[in-house]
Parts: C-alpha cells; sequence; structure tokens
C-alpha cells in the first residue's frame, strides 16, 4: 500500500531512464515470433439522447468499479482576455462550490465515504466532470454527478479559495524551468496573446466572478453539448434506461459557437530567460506544427519516430549518446486534433555547453537535408509504431476514450485503423518531403533558459538575442509591495 | 452530514470486503509462483484481457549498496543496461572488449594523478587524459549503434531501495522478450560508460541542482539521515559521478545483480504453463553467486531537531520529516492510516485545516515511504504556504493537527473511510498490467510473498484509533524530526539577511 507519495517526490526520487530501446542481435533473430491473435477490441455502444447528448456506454466486467467522463465543449481557448484563467476557477468550483441542495463540503464526505469520487476539469477546448466509483455506490454518485451538471451552486466561499490558489500558482510560475520553458515556448510558437498560449494573471483571475461562473456553465452545460462515457461493470442496455431517464428530460440548450483563433508563424530568433539559479540550460526550438487530419500526419509520425522515438533514433543517439549533452532530448513534429500542434525540438545541456547544444540540434535538423532518414531507420520506425500499436486499444477504457476523442473532434470512428495503414504506406519520400515541409532550421524561436554568466559562448553569436522579460506582473494596486517577492 | 456518512459506509462496508476477499481468491487462481534453480522468482499472473503483457524485474540493489565514495553507481549501472550486450550492439566484440579494457587501464592512470594532493604533474595529467580519451574513441569504434530496434524498449527506474525494469509488449513476443531481458543480465557490457556518465550528470544537474525543490530534498534527506546510507542521493554526488569507472560499475553489477537478488512480475495474456518452460531456458542461464553482505548502518535515534533552510530565489516550501521503523515493522499500516487520514483528498485534516479553513496554505499533506521502505525511513509532512503567508504559520498549523492526533481519538467515520478508501483503491489498482506486475513483483521480493498486497488491506482494516495516538505520541516528537524550509529571498546581489 505505499501509494501515498506526492507527485513531485516520486518524480525527484526515481531517477528514470528516457524511453526504450535495446537491441538487435545476432542470435535473437531466431526467435520466433507467433503472429498475433487477431484481437477486435469490443467498442462502446453509441447514443443519442433526443436532447442531443452523445453516450457511450463500455461493458468492462472485471473489477466491480464504474468511471465515467462528461466532455462538454467549451475551454479557455474561450474565454475573455480579460478575464483569462476564468475557466481554471470555473472547473475548481464547479466541484468545490457544491449544488442547490449540498455544499461542497458536503459532497466530499458523501463521497469520500464512499471511496468515490467526482471531480471537474479544464482544458483547452473544453470541460470535464468525472465519476469514479465502486458499482453498488453508482447511484449514488450518479446523483450527485447530475445535481453538479444541472445545479451547480458557486459558493462565494470557494471562489475565494480557488482564486488565492490561483494567485499561489502565478507567484510560483518561475520557480521551476520546466514550466517557464512549457509556458514561454508555447508562446513563442503560437503568439503571446493566442488563447492557446496566454496565462492568467492576478488581475485576470482577480476578475471573475461569481456570476462568471454562472454564466459559463449555463452557456455552455447543455446536453447538445456533451459526450458522456462510462466505462465498468454494467449491462449496457440496463445503463441506458437509467440514463434515459436521469439524463433523457433535460431540454436542449442553444449551440456554442467556436472561437475563430488564428495562428501566426513564430518570430525566428533567440530568446533568452537569464536564471542564475541553474546549471543547465534548457533549450526549446519551436514554430506551427500540424493538424492530425492532414494527410502528411502518417509520415510525420513516423518521421518522429526515427527522428527521436528511441535509444536509436538520431537526436538520441547524436546528441545524448555520442556526445553525452544531455539526458533530456527529443522532440518532433507536433500535431492536435482541431488546432495546428507545435513543432517542438528539446534539450537540457550543462551551461557551459549551451551553445555547443544548440549547433548539434542545427547539425541534425541540416543532415535531415544532406543524410536524409534512411529505409533502416524508417523500417526500424514503423516497426517500433505498428508493434506497439495494439496498446492504442489494450483496455476498454483506452477504446471508449478513442471513440469520445472522435465524436468530439468529428473525426471518423475508424480513425485507428486508418492509421494502421497510414503508417504502413509511408515511404522514404514521403519523410524526407515533410521534414522539410513542416521543419525550418531558419524559422525557429529558439528559447533558452540558463544562467548566461556560465555559457560557452554567448548566444548572440549566433544570432540576435531578445531578452524575454518574465517578471509577474503585480496584483492590481500592490505595485510596490509585491515585486520583492514576484521575481 | 456526518450521520449521514455513517450510514452510508456501513453498507459499503459490507460490499468491499466481499470484493476484496472476491479479488484474492480469483488472485490466487490466476497467480503462479516459480523459483528458478538459481534462485530467480518470477510471479504470474494470467490477465487475458487483450493480447499483451506487462513485466516488472525487481532488482533488489538500489543506491543503499553503492560503495562509499562511489554514490550514484546503482543508478549509472541501470543506465548501462540498456547499452547491449556482447551480442548487441558491437561490431566485433572480441576486439571491443580489448579495446575496452585500455580505457580502464588509461582511466584508471588518469584518476590516479589527477586525484594527488601532493605532486600532481599538470602536463602529465594532460597527457594521460588525452591518452584516455583517445582509448575512448578506439573502443567507440566498434559499437554498432545504429541497429538497435526500439521495439522492444524498456523503462527502468533506480531508487534507494532497488533497481527495476520494465515494459509493455504483445503478447507474441514472450519469448524475444526473455532472450533480451536475461542477455543483458548474463552479458553486460559496460561501452560509452564516460559519455553515459556525462548524460546522468545531466540528469543530476536537472532534477537536483537546477530545481529548487530537488535542491531542497536533497539537504533535507542529508540532515535526516546521518549515518543510514539513505543520507546519499541516489543520483550521486558530482565529484562521485566525475570519478567513478565502468569497473566500478561492472563490480556494482556482478556482486548485487544475482538470481536470488531478482524477481519478475508479468501479467497479462500469458499462460504460466507455456511461460515458465521458456523463462527457465533463457533466465536459468544467469549464474548463481553468493549474497552479499548487505548489512548497512542503522540510523541512532535522533537526539535534537535538525533544520535545514534554503536561502532561494523560489517560493516558499515547508517540510518536515519524523523517523520511522521500516515496512515490515508491525505498525507499518498505522502509518499508512494516519497519511490517508492526513491527506487523502478534501475531506483530509491537512486540507480542512490549511487550505480550507485557516487559508494560509495551497496544499497540504503528510507522507511515508520516503526516502526508501526497506530500511527505517521518514514520516514527512509538506506544505505550500499561500503568498503572504509565512513558514511559521503553517509550521505551528502542521504541528496543531499533529497535537490532536496524539492527544484525541480520530471518529468513527473519518477510521472508517481511512479502511474503506484502502479497500477501494485496492481495486482500482488490479486493472493495470503495468501496476500489477509491479506491486506483485514488489510484493513478492520485499516481504517473500506477493499475497502480502492483499493483506497489507487487511491490516489496515484492523488499525484502532488507540494505535493512531500511540503511534502518533512515538513517532512525533520534536527531537525527532527534521525540518526543511525554502525561504524566498531577493534574487543574489539583493539579499538582505545574508552574512
Amino acid at each position: 500500500m505505499k501509494r501515498i507519495l506526492i507527485a513531485i517526490l516520486s518524480l525527484l526520487l526515481l531517477c528514470g531512464s528516457l524511453v526504450s530501446a535495446s537491441a538487435q542481435a545476432t542470435d535473437w533473430q531466431q526467435i520466433k515470433i507467433p503472429a498475433l491473435a487477431p484481437f477486435e477490441p469490443k467498442q462502446p455502444k453509441r447514443i443519442q439522447l433526443p436532447n442531443g447528448m452523445v453516450i457511450f456506454l463500455q461493458e468492462d466486467k472485471e473489477l466491480p468499479l464504474i468511471d465515467g467522463v462528461a466532455r462538454i465543449r467549451g475551454g479557455s481557448r474561450d474565454e475573455p482576455l480579460a478575464k483569462t484563467g476564468l475557466t481554471d476557477i470555473y472547473a475548481e468550483v464547479w466541484r468545490t462550490g457544491g449544488t442547490k441542495s449540498q455544499t461542497g463540503d458536503q459532497l466530499d464526505d458523501y463521497l469520500e465515504s464512499r471511496a468515490a469520487k467526482v471531480e471537474t476539469d479544464n482544458d483547452a477546448d473544453s470541460t470535464t466532470i468525472s465519476l469514479s466509483c465502486l458499482k453498488g455506490d453508482f447511484d449514488d454518485v450518479l446523483k450527485v454527478f447530475a445535481d453538479l451538471l444541472r445545479e451547480p451552486e458557486f459558493r462565494e466561499d470557494k471562489i475565494d479559495l480557488a482564486q488565492r490558489e490561483a494567485f499561489d500558482s502565478i507567484s510560483r510560475r518561475n520557480d521551476e524551468v520546466s514550466e517557464i520553458a512549457g509556458r514561454e515556448s508555447l508562446k513563442l510558437a503560437y503568439g503571446s496573446q493566442n488563447p492557446y498560449a496566454r496565462v492568467a494573471e492576478y488581475a485576470t483571475i482577480g476578475a471573475v466572478t461569481r456570476q462568471d461562473l454562472l454564466d459559463w456553465h449555463h452557456a455552455r452545460v447543455q446536453p447538445n453539448n456533451i459526450i458522456l462515457g462510462l466505462v465498468g461493470d454494467f449491462d449496457a442496455t440496463a445503463m441506458e434506461a437509467k440514463l434515459r431517464q436521469v439524463l433523457g428530460s433535460w431540454p436542449k440548450g442553444p449551440e456554442v459557437k467556436k472561437t475563430d483563433i488564428t495562428f501566426q508563424p513564430a518570430k525566428p530568433g533567440y530568446y533568452l530567460v537569464n536564471k542564475a539559479d541553474v546549471n543547465q540550460s534548457t533549450i526549446r526550438m519551436v514554430e506551427l506544427g500540424i493538424m492530425r487530419n492532414n494527410p502528411d500526419y502518417y509520415a510525420v509520425t513516423v518521421f518522429n519516430e526515427a527522428l527521436s522515438g528511441s535509444f536509436a533514433s538520431r537526436l538520441v543517439r547524436d546528441i545524448r549518446t555520442a556526445r553525452g549533452l544531455a539526458y533530456a532530448v527529443g522532440g518532433g513534429i507536433g500535431s492536435a486534433f482541431d488546432h495546428p500542434g507545435m513543432v517542438r525540438l528539446v534539450v537540457g545541456t550543462k551551461s557551459g555547453s549551451t551553445v555547443e547544444a544548440i549547433q548539434a540540434l542545427y547539425e541534425d535538423i541540416d543532415g535531415l537535408a544532406k543524410n536524409p532518414i534512411s529505409d533502416d531507420e524508417i523500417q526500424r520506425a514503423k516497426d517500433s509504431i505498428l508493434n506497439s500499436f495494439v496498446f492504442n486499444f489494450d483496455t476498454p477504457d483506452k477504446v471508449l476514450r478513442e471513440q469520445m476523442a472522435y465524436e468530439f473532434y468529428s473525426y471518423p470512428a475508424d480513425f485507428l485503423q486508418r492509421y494502421r495503414a497510414g503508417i504502413e504506406k509511408v515511404t522514404k519520400a514521403d519523410v524526407a518531403r515533410v521534414a522539410a515541409k513542416y521543419l525550418h532550421r531558419d524559422q525557429l524561436a529558439v528559447l533558452v533558459i540558463g544562467n548566461t554568466a556560465e555559457f560557452d559562448k554567448p548566444l548572440n553569436s549566433l544570432g540576435t538575442v531578445t531578452n524575454v522579460d518574465i517578471t509577474i506582473p503585480p496584483p492590481p494596486g500592490q505595485e510596490k509591495g509585491i515585486e520583492a517577492k514576484v521575481k | 452530514m456526518r450521520k449521514l456518512a455513517l450510514k452510508c459506509l456501513a453498507i459499503l462496508f459490507t460490499l468491499s470486503a466481499l470484493a476484496a476477499a472476491q479479488d484474492l481468491a480469483s488472485f490466487e487462481k490466476r497467480v503462479t509462483v516459480k523459483t528458478l534453480d538459481n534462485g530467480l522468482t518470477v510471479v504470474i499472473c494470467e490477465r487475458p484481457e487483450a493480447p499483451v503483457f506487462s513485466f516488472f524485474t525487481h532488482v533488489d540493489a538500489g543506491s543503499t549498496q553503492d560503495p562509499l565514495g562511489k554514490t550514484g553507481l546503482a543508478h549509472m549501472f541501470e543506465h548501462m543496461a540498456f547499452k547491449g550486450t556482447d551480442k548487441i550492439g558491437t561490431k566485433n566484440y572480441p576486439a571491443e572488449k580489448v579495446a575496452l579494457e585500455k580505457v580502464e587501464t588509461a582511466y584508471a592512470a588518469y584518476i590516479e594523478e589527477r586525484d594527488k594532493t601532493i605532486g600532481r604533474d599538470d602536463a602529465k595529467l594532460k597527457n594521460l587524459e588525452k591518452a584516455w580519451q583517445d582509448a575512448v574513441k578506439e573502443a567507440n569504434q566498434y559499437v554498432d549503434s545504429g541497429k538497435f530496434n526500439g521495439a522492444e524498449g524498456v523503462n527502468a527506474f533506480t531508487n534507494y531501495d532497488e533497481t527495476a525494469y520494465h515494459y509493455s509488449l504483445p503478447e507474441n513476443r514472450l519469448e524475444l522478450w526473455a532472450y533480451m531481458e536475461s542477455e543483458r543480465f548474463l552479458h553486460p557490457v559496460m561501452r560509452e560508460f564516460y559519455k553515459e556518465r556525462n548524460v546522468v550528470i545531466e540528469e543530476r544537474r536537472m532534477r537536483t541542482d537546477s530545481d529548487p525543490f530537488g535542491r531542497l530534498l536533497e539537504q533535507f534527506y542529508t540532515a535526516a539521515f546521518q549515518a543510514h546510507e539513505y543520507h546519499r542521493p541516489t543520483v550521486g554526488w558530482m565529484s562521485d559521478l566525475n570519478s567513478f569507472s565502468a569497473t566500478d560499475a561492472k563490480n556494482f553489477f556482478d556482486k548485487y545483480y544475482i538470481p536470488s537478488n531478482m524477481v519478475i512480475g508479468i501479467v497479462g495474456d500469458v499462460k504460466a504453463g507455456d511461460a515458465i518452460p521458456v523463462i527457465e531456458k533463457y533466465f536459468g542461464r544467469l549464474p548463481t553467486r553468493e549474497k552479499p553482505d548487505e548489512r548497512t548502518t542503522t540510523e541512532p535515534p535522533q537526539r535534537s531537531e535538525r533544520r535545514v533552510i534554503l536561502q532561494d530565489v523560489s517560493q516558499p516550501i515547508y517540510l518536515e520529516g519524523y523517523h520511522r521503523p521500516d515496512t515490515h515493522n508491525a505498525d507499518d499500516a498505522v502509518y499508512d492510516a494516519i497519511a490517508d487520514l492526513m491527506s487523502n483528498g478534501r475531506t483530509s485534516r491537512l486540507y480542512r485545516a490549511l487550505v480550507r479553513d485557516k487559508k494560509i496554505a495551497s496544499d497540504a499533506a503528510g507522507f511515508t515511504s520516503q526516502p526508501g521502505t526497506k530500511f527505517p525511513h521518514l514520516f514527512s509532512f509538506i506544505a505550500v504556504p499561500l503568498p503572504g503567508h509565512k513558514v511559521d504559520e503553517i509550521e505551528a498549523a502542521v504541528h496543531v493537527e499533529i497535537e490532536r492526533l496524539k492527544n484525541e481519538d480520530v471518529s468513527d467515520a473519518e477510521l472508517q473511510m481511512v479502511k474503506t478508501r484502502a479497500k477501494a483503491d485496492l481495486i482500482r489498482q488490479l486493472d493495470s498490467n503495468q501496476g500489477l506486475a509491479y506491486q506483485l513483483g514488489y510484493y513478492q521480493l520485499r516481504y517473500g510473498d506477493w499475497r502480502e498486497l492483499f493483506r497489507s488491506v487487511d491490516r489496515i482494516d484492523k488499525v484502532s484509533k488507540a494505535d493512531i495516538r500511540r503511534v502518533a505520541n512515538q513517532t512525533f516528537q520534536p527531537s525527532n524530526r527534521t525540518v526543511g524550509v525554502i525561504e524566498n529571498v531577493m534574487p543574489a546581489g539583493k539579499r538582505g539577511g545574508e552574512q
């Protein structure tokens, strides 16, 4: 029962190795690999209620548990700029603020006494409410779940609490290099005001009111805007009847309009954050990536695998194994379902080899044209992707989540089958073409977070450097008092 | 509300107790344990839900076994276990072997000169370093790195107590896996060692030196343990990382990677009857070796509070830890119960007191099992102060909650909640091949019986209110405490209170 570890502690105490690898041998090829038995994962049952709600039911009777999640269209990318962070507060207080009939604290007692969970969360394009319980408690837990969907109360004391916690996160956002790197590289790739990249400030969190949360909820949490998925030990027919009874009478609401977002190409150049308390530089090279419905997606996937997917891949072999410059190195052409992903190359190296590591990455990018990914490398990459293909659907829960994602983004339900066929068809020419098409050495924004006093060469020996100011704007009215604390 | 909770609990209790019992009974039928003649133990759990399986190879050697002056060696070997064998990853092993021996000779000569305190000859040192680097280059020409096949990849980690290797594979690759996994413990080759050592040094820079919490934690454990090996970081001290050799790593392997120190958990679409002969064929090749002397120094009782204050540009964090016995102690489950009671979810005492009511922290928790569990370790508390709240306030509030534990019985509802959660959490752990492979192997290794996974929940069920008070009084005493704090200061050059 050694399970109660704080995530940060376990991360620090386990010294993990980078993903994967092993080997090919003289005699390992003599070992027979029988054909994998045909495996057709069970697909969830799809139901659409007359009010528009889409429900997926996936039976899994191995353990006496039921888990579920409802995904609702609309997320942080739809927030007003002046209230950036609204959905962070919303997603916290939706649950902690309770329902009309019960406070959040009462819900905590009610659920925890059953070892059950109902939790709410948010993402860029959606918010979610999830449940997890022993099957015998399902009716009790479903009631809480449905009450939170229909009648959340957003009590003021919990809004206050959520705002304090958000202020705390803001005050700590420059403590960890990885957090700075994630945030600032997103701004460079997408533009600092892009809804996927902008960040909450004391002022924008402070501007969020209870009415904002109620308005957000009533505008979006409507049955025709919800995809619900359940997996676990239930009979799908009986579950369908139950859900029709609990959720079927909920009338249809207004449709939600998707916010139009424009993506500007990254501004190439060097971007520097000087941090005196580190002895390792964190380097990220970024530009706009692709959408997952791009026909090039399959070639890009094979390219990414060959570039950094294993110990045998180019970046890991050249920068980590052969040169010992980095523990963490990798990257590729990123993709997302409904907006461009990010092209991103990442390396972490000692301050004294910062420029050397950037040049090593450049060498590998240039190498793609001079010495294109070979047939051997492509075969290895494809084998790796296809051999592990079954792990896309080896549990009923994964199958359910895949189907929910395709429904949410209007992708074909057989996307995974198409994916396998697409990967198989990728050729050497395809990989060379997508590498040239989407990864541009001279268009990358290069972010460096490090201790400049220890660099091997000044960063401006490579090109024009823009200093990135990460000072946290103080809360309105406290411009002087808090300055000392926020650097 | 509390009344309602109690009523519901009574109903739930019977249900989940039944469920847990069913689980153990069903597992008895599906789990096979086999100890090979050389002492290696395999625990196989048949779970044919999908044509895949996961494995976890537990090696009962972690950084606690690092020799003096060579901290980080267990973790370093873990990295080397990915470098291939005498058949995998080489263009010409006989020639490579000779070249690698030359590297070691050259490195030993270099280190001897480098570490001279009297009469070091800098010109000679330069030549020796060049000779070593030349030998490395010579050996590198035999490395066949491009031929590695990523498809059979493996992940791994090292902690204070053990090193573990794990991965998930399609079920048709069981024999291939058995070959690969046994081969690297049969014929590991320390190729590209000194480049990989630099990779590990970068790992240390990333996780510890350049991370404020990493810096705090290292200082905290160093202060809390003064005699026992838990005072040394798993990743290793920088000077040791810059000194130990490939020969040291190979010696570590020879001493500790012995079959009787290994337990492999395998869970998934695997039939024990088919798998055991395959495992015997490959893992049976590992030579039996004598168990090494694994005695460690017992941490003596702490006589006074210790404090580690890090003045740092990052925001404040409060940490305190108390020595507690190892995981075989009869009170182990009581510590688990206390951790759950104090930390699990929004009903936990620390959340309610520090976050919800006093509004001085954004998060707070009590946790056990760190830095390891095999030896006496720490029960710790962590709290993250909200802006404007001082660490002293946090410390006082944590102590109020600890005093409550010592002086007042916990309520029936709270204790029942802990027990109910333990059972439900056990069930939730059973639905992942990888998680189960880890757990079954871990309990088999640490307790000699995988059933301890289930029994540990039974033991939590037997924890009484008096147990909690007794253990809290025994453990949470000021003289048994180590405190670790990050205090926020202005960036360098602007510090006020610094000496």
